[in-house]
């Protein structure tokens, strides 16, 4: 046997490996996209708070009027969809483009992982806005989805673990904070995203 | 240079074998037609390298339907995991080797 065939034999392995436990086709633009999304959302959502403030002349910055409340949801949920159908659109493309399957043991188990904290985030965030405690939202959404992320990336690029640990760490912080939920939505879900979305695209040169 | 191949396992002379050998020790279980579509490889040759691999007891199978089709599931055995380890460790020990 020759010694290069032996590498290429060795590579092919560690790359086989690789592409049969974890899936790589998630695509580094869809977080800068989310990034954006969530920026001009947090946009809008300034210049609700301010009008509203304004309005009521009523002050103090460290409360949210329960009376904007559903529009903020809204907003956020408007964020979340968007991000979510474009993540989806472009990773689809990326495996596309790869020739890797998109639905495979990698893939399941990458969503099987990240569902289970989602979902009890998503409860947990329901609870919290039907009982109006409202400065706990933002840090509970940065913390769910940080260990979402955390317990992902087993399955996926482990930089997405160091994603993951910085948003968990703002999300405590947050909530050490309160009253600066805005700031902490648009460096954990807006400016983290688009950082962490172009070194992901350069690094893996999609 | 001598290079002791009786390190080298018989089973991982095929290059098919070798490479379902390595998906299977990456992952706590694979099914028949993930392995086909990843290797690319046929159901007939897919199939009777399992058979040897199953033969060496180096994999362990465990068929299951769900709803009405039949799922396979394939899983590394610890012998397996272990001839697997040593067989990269025997490639590895000939590159150095063949160096000095």
């Amino acid at each position: 046997m020759k010694e290069e065939s032996i590498y290429s034999e060795l590579s092919s392995i560690r790359s086989l490996m690789e592409r049969s436990s974890k899936f790589i086709s998630l695509s580094g633009l869809s977080g800068v996209m989310a990034g954006v999304y969530a920026l001009a959302g947090a946009f809008f959502a300034q210049r609700l708070i301010q009008q509203q403030e304004d309005s009521a002349h009523t002050g103090g910055e460290y409360t949210v009027h329960s009376s904007i409340v559903p529009q903020l949801t809204l907003m956020a949920i408007a964020v979340l969809l968007l991000s979510i159908t474009t993540c989806v659109i472009l990773t689809l493309r990326q495996s596309r483009k790869k020739g890797e399957p998109s639905w495979h043991p990698g893939s399941k188990r990458l969503l099987t992982s990240i569902a289970l904290p989602l979902i009890t985030g998503g409860i947990f965030i329901t609870i919290l806005l039907l009982r109006a405690e409202y400065w706990l939202i933002v840090p509970a959404c940065l913390i769910f989805y940080g260990l979402a992320l955390v317990s992902g990336s087993h399955y996926t690029f482990s930089d997405v673990k160091w994603l993951g640990l910085f948003e968990i760490l703002l999300g405590l912080t947050c909530a050490l904070l309160p009253g600066s939920g805005l700031l902490f939505w648009v460096i954990g879900f807006g400016v983290l995203h688009i950082l962490y979305g172009f070194i992901m695209h350069f690094k893996y040169k999609q | 240079m001598k290079i002791s191949l009786e390190q080298f396992d018989k089973a991982f002379e095929n290059r098919l074998r070798l490479q379902i050998m390595s998906v299977l020790v990456a992952n706590e279980s694979y099914d028949f037609n993930s392995l086909k579509e990843l290797l690319a490889a046929t159901d007939g040759n897919l199939a009777s390298h399992l058979k040897a691999l199953e033969k060496e007891d180096y994999i362990t199978v465990k068929k299951s339907f769900i709803g009405r089709k039949p799922n396979t599931q394939y899983v590394a055995s610890q012998s397996g995991r272990e001839a697997f380890i040593k067989h990269l460790e025997a490639l590895e020990n000939l590159i150095k080797n063949q160096k000095t």
